[in-house]
């Protein structure tokens, strides 16, 4: 290697260290705590003595007044997002093919309307959102988070699957007309298949969104055993002496899900999301 | 059959599809009938009832009154005029350096993405007791070294605010480099290949090559990460819960604060003062999305 070229992978190298720690450290750090026994979690060791897994075991056995309803509020989480993740699909792909292939009068109106609702910062929605949920009697009912949910994903789902949707060829559709399809058929046998990688990274990304949830979830449920374990870990910050190393084992548990399921379907996640994100 | 039909349309005039199927329009009408409905339930009637909620000036005179409004609203300002730019700055700078085409940042690429994938609470909450003054592996390390006390990180206003900074940053930048690193790789290679010919140092290359096809992107990426972190609850939230003293309120946690002490007209003002902040960007964002 020439002086240059060895200069140049210094640089590479001084970028890379840097990132590589700055990512890493919170997570490791809550794995270190995971895999710590309660007396050393605190001794600043960047290898517990005695690594162990028995914190994992006293949150599964819900061994500990945080924890009592730990399976209960992670079957919460599963049962939100899942249903979170069919109705928004569900939604979003009908509205896209009424706007994108039938051309519904109004379409356009709808499509703008949801973009603005993409448009107001979660927060912000969150406050008018929890008092008509007390007015439509919804409050503390599971399905008030699922709808606020779905009403969140929906708009983005329906951008994606739009612009999925545009691009399939109006050929398509003509023949289909030709052949003495009826739109139904249309939607079923040509849109829905060809759609597919689109369905896979709105479905995902619903299911995430709801999974991932804090700010709704606190503020719509309240009973211990309806909350979501999201829910759940904030309700560890209530004391000052939590304890840290279960509760970063319970987040552990809690963050491993949604980080294997984005990493096997990253590769549908990037296409479809990231250029519906930003259009360049 | 169908090669058939596509051969005959194309020597056709195209049909309209709402000629093609007389009732296109009754099912296109019922398809998007679910999603209408969820958005004047949840959205529209909710947007409504708030700005009800908010409409008598004696809200906002208390509001204004409310010291802890106004260091929220210099917060939010501080956190979205700041961090954001730092956050794409940053992602910017990554977005050149993931590029390169090496086998480790192929593999450090993977790890990046970490901080995205992984759900705000844990993480958050490892950071916050990264940084407790008394346990935190933080001033553990720094007690070690140097025998002093560490910091008291988030019992300082200034600090926790940053901090509470850098952890949205931590969270957001995989998000926003990899959106311009797809931006990035759809420059044209024989365009830096010409450059690297005529001798181009690599910031005239950022410069007159990279730049020019990635600003528009950029300022879109820029004004869509504002709009979202307005709505940011997490990084404030969970990492100092607003205080100390309520001094790192931001708007999205100040309305909540409101909301918490059953002051549902405040919690609504302070989100209908930031309308003027959050329309324009909205507006920016409709004009480069919506066709």
């Amino acid at each position: 290697m020439n002086p240059r070229a060895i200069a140049t992978e210094a640089k590479l190298l001084l970028i890379g260290i840097p990132v590589l720690l700055w990512t890493i450290v919170p997570v490791y750090h809550m794995v270190l705590f995971a895999i710590s026994p309660k007396d050393s979690a605190f001794a600043g060791n960047l290898w517990p003595d005695h690594p162990t897994l028995n914190n994992f075991l006293v949150v599964f056995q819900q061994k500990h007044h945080y924890l009592t309803y730990f399976w209960r509020q992670m079957g919460n989480s599963l049962v939100i997002a899942v249903a979170t993740g069919v109705i928004t699909l569900l939604i979003a792909t009908c509205a896209a093919f009424a706007i994108s292939r039938l051309k519904v009068g109004g379409g356009r109106l709808v499509m703008n309307l949801a973009l603005l609702t993409y448009f107001i910062p979660a927060a912000f929605l969150a406050v008018p959102m929890y008092r008509t949920m007390g007015l439509y009697g919804l409050l503390n009912s599971q399905w008030a988070l699922i709808l606020a949910m779905v009403t969140l994903a929906s708009p983005y789902a329906i951008w994606v699957l739009k612009q999925a949707s545009d691009k399939l060829p109006e050929e398509l559709d003509e023949a289909a007309y030709i052949d003495g399809a009826s739109a139904l058929q249309l939607f079923r046998l040509v849109y829905l298949p060809l759609m597919m990688p689109s369905l896979v990274a709105v479905g995902t990304y619903a299911l995430l969104l709801a999974w991932n949830e804090y700010l709704y979830a606190f503020l719509l449920l309240s009973k211990d055993t309806e909350v979501t374990l999201a829910v759940g870990l904030g309700n560890f910050l209530a004391a000052d002496d939590s304890p840290w190393e279960l509760l970063m084992a319970t987040g552990l548990i809690y963050a491993l899900p949604p980080a294997a399921i984005y990493y096997a379907f990253k590769r549908y996640m990037v296409g479809g999301l990231t250029e519906g994100a930003v259009k360049s | 059959m169908s090669t058939v039909a596509i051969t005959a349309t194309t020597q056709a005039p195209a049909v309209p599809a709402d000629r093609a199927w007389p009732a296109a329009q009754f099912w296109g009408v019922v398809l998007v009938a679910p999603y209408v409905l969820v958005f004047l339930v949840f959205v529209l009637y909710p947007v409504c009832y708030g700005f009800w909620i908010a409409r008598r000036p004696e809200t906002f005179v208390a509001l204004f009154d409310d010291p802890i409004f106004a260091r929220s609203v210099a917060n939010t300002l501080v956190f979205l005029g700041v961090g954001i730019n730092l956050k794409m700055a940053i992602a910017l700078m990554l977005s050149n350096f993931f590029v390169q085409a090496r086998r480790w940042i192929q593999w450090l690429a993977v790890l990046f993405i970490l901080p995205w994938a992984l759900p705000s609470i844990p993480t958050i909450l490892s950071i916050r007791f990264m940084l407790n003054p008394e346990w935190g592996i933080i001033n553990s390390l720094i007690f070690r070294f140097t025998g002093d006390d560490g910091p008291n990180w988030l019992n300082d206003p200034t600090l926790a605010l940053a901090l509470a900074i850098l952890v949205h940053i931590w969270k957001s930048l995989p998000f926003w480099t990899l959106i311009l690193i797809s931006g990035r790789l759809a420059i044209a290679k024989d365009l830096y290949e010409s450059a690297a010919v005529d001798g181009a140092t690599s910031w005239q290359m950022f410069r007159f090559v990279t730049w020019p096809s990635m600003r528009t992107l950029y300022l879109t990426c820029t004004i869509l990460s504002m709009i979202w972190t307005l709505g940011d609850f997490n990084s404030v939230y969970l990492l100092t819960g607003g205080g100390p003293a309520d001094l790192t309120h931001v708007l999205a946690t100040l309305g909540i604060r409101y909301l918490r002490l059953d002051e549902v007209d405040l919690s609504m003002a302070a989100i209908v003062v930031a309308l003027p902040l959050v329309l324009p960007l909205v507006y920016f964002m409709m004009r480069r999305l919506s066709k």
